[in-house]
């Protein structure tokens, strides 16, 4: 019992430390900010990032230690691949010490867009209760190199934390809203331009994503960006050459 | 009570811990921990009430499921030992019903039934009594204070395990929740992408649009939202460009 409990105690002690900023949004997104921070100080790492993920696809970023983190923690999902997925997916924390040093073929574009960002290695980590998937946590550093194992067992201690800290008194709607609202990154714009794409090129759900990402991709534009000027009419997209 | 070996002490417990990890079936776990307890205990009977949210003991598991039984079981809802236990949170030992007094309706009919012994354990952990352990024998014989601590030691790893589960159910619970909140909101922000292409507004006029359409029809907003997304056809007031 010692040991186990003087680690959350420990964590939980380092987060309630964190000093609070001027940005920081309130209540839980407020906390998970601190906590990503306390995170990336005690690790240490170059940030850390916590994001929600659905089985149906939707994801919230719900909190990161700094803005540039909550550009890289988008990556994932404007590429629609790398760690958190397979972290997600599996069930299992997913450790890359080297991300030069991983196969092409495993994650073409985010391996490279990261490696941009100054990212050297990711340690993501799902957030789950019993059988129940709430997310991942995702961990940056800018050097490459394994976890020290002291520093895995607190990384796993701050998801622990971070996951029961979401679902501590999330009992009534309102609450539940309030992190899905307050969330740093919510991509409710994303969802938005799928709709307007749709009926714009007359095209399902999945193809209108499929059209925006590409588009993304292809002007080296964030997922974000791109969404938030189909929504504010800057952008529209030309259906394909016959 | 005489008890068993350390050895099979020791099985016992593991087995009980084990049998937290795998597969949960509640009512399975509390008959194996009943089935142990009377082992270890050598009593002659023995069962489990937990408490429901009015604060009521329950029958959940027991070793003996003739009528009898369950009636001195049930009886202990308003009066007996599992009573004062699960009120006062410490063990409830009673080597000698017959001389017993303090339970006027309870003990006539243990004694009737041919038991002499009767003791409740607390399920306990911290300030939280969720239940009893209820253990009956036919001879009025003492349990030691070691007697006492093992037995206890059984229904508090039984109480951690039943608390543990109860803990994971209900972060699963609150986990589908949040999912279900993620998704209600994405499908309502494709379906004011859509409404916002198809009438040249905003997506906040949109939303305006789609919650009035749902009022006037006494419709739930996500199936509305849903039904825009996938099959417009469904509303064509609301999807058609120029609704008045």
């Amino acid at each position: 019992m010692s040991e186990v409990g003087d680690l959350e105690a420990d964590v939980r002690g380092l987060v309630a430390r964190e000093p609070r900023l001027q940005r920081d949004k309130p209540e839980v997104v407020g906390q998970m900010q601190r906590l990503c921070r306390a995170a990336a100080r005690a690790l240490p790492a170059l940030g850390v990032g916590v994001t929600l993920i659905s089985e149906a696809g939707p994801q919230v970023t719900v909190a990161a230690s700094g803005e540039p983190i909550e550009r890289i923690e988008e990556l994932q999902f404007s590429l629609g691949e790398g760690p958190c997925f397979e972290a997600y997916r599996t069930r299992r924390p997913v450790l890359i010490p080297d991300l030069a040093a991983v196969a092409p073929t495993r994650w073409p574009g985010y391996a490279m867009a990261a490696h941009d960002h100054g990212v050297c290695a990711v340690f993501a980590l799902p957030l789950q209760v019993g059988a129940a998937r709430l997310g991942v946590m995702d961990i940056y550093r800018d050097e490459a190199g394994n976890l020290a194992t002291q520093a895995l067992r607190r990384a796993l201690t701050f998801a622990e934390v971070a996951t029961a800290t979401m679902l501590d008194g999330q009992f009534s709607p309102e609450s539940m809203d309030n992190l899905l609202h307050g969330a740093v990154d919510n991509r409710y714009e994303v969802y938005q331009a799928q709709g307007m794409i749709m009926v714009q090129l007359g095209v399902p759900l999945a193809d209108a994503m499929v059209r925006i990402r590409a588009y993304a991709y292809a002007h080296n534009k964030r997922l974000n960006e791109v969404a938030a000027d189909i929504v504010a009419d800057k952008l529209v997209l030309e259906p394909d050459a016959p | 009570m005489t008890m068993l070996s350390v050895e099979r002490l020791a099985e016992v417990l593991v087995e009980v811990a084990d049998t937290l990890v795998d597969e949960f079936d509640l009512i399975e776990f509390l008959h194996m921990v009943t089935g142990h307890t009377s082992e270890v205990a050598n009593a002659d009977a023995a069962g489990i009430l937990l408490a429901d949210h009015h604060g009521r003991l329950q029958l959940m598991a027991a070793t003996d499921g003739r009528t009898t039984m369950l009636e001195l079981f049930q009886l202990q809802a308003h009066e007996g030992p599992c009573q004062d236990c699960f009120r006062q949170g410490h063990p409830v030992i009673e080597a000698d019903l017959t001389t017993a007094d303090q339970w006027p309706s309870f003990a006539p009919h243990a004694v009737a039934a041919g038991f002499r012994a009767v003791h409740a354990f607390p399920m306990r952990l911290r300030d939280e009594v969720i239940g009893a352990l209820n253990l009956f024998g036919k001879t009025a014989v003492r349990m030691t204070g070691a007697d006492i601590r093992v037995v206890q030691a059984l229904a508090d790893v039984a109480t951690i395990g039943l608390l543990q589960e109860r803990a994971i159910r209900q972060g699963e619970v609150l986990t589908e929740q949040l999912q279900n909140a993620l998704n209600s909101r994405m499908v309502i922000e494709r379906a004011k992408g859509v409404l916002a292409q198809i009438h040249s507004v905003s997506p906040a006029e949109a939303f305006e649009l789609m919650r009035a359409y749902s009022r006037r029809h006494r419709l739930r907003l996500g199936e509305v939202a849903q039904a825009v997304t996938e099959d417009p056809a469904r509303h064509p007031e609301l999807t058609t460009p120029d609704p008045r």
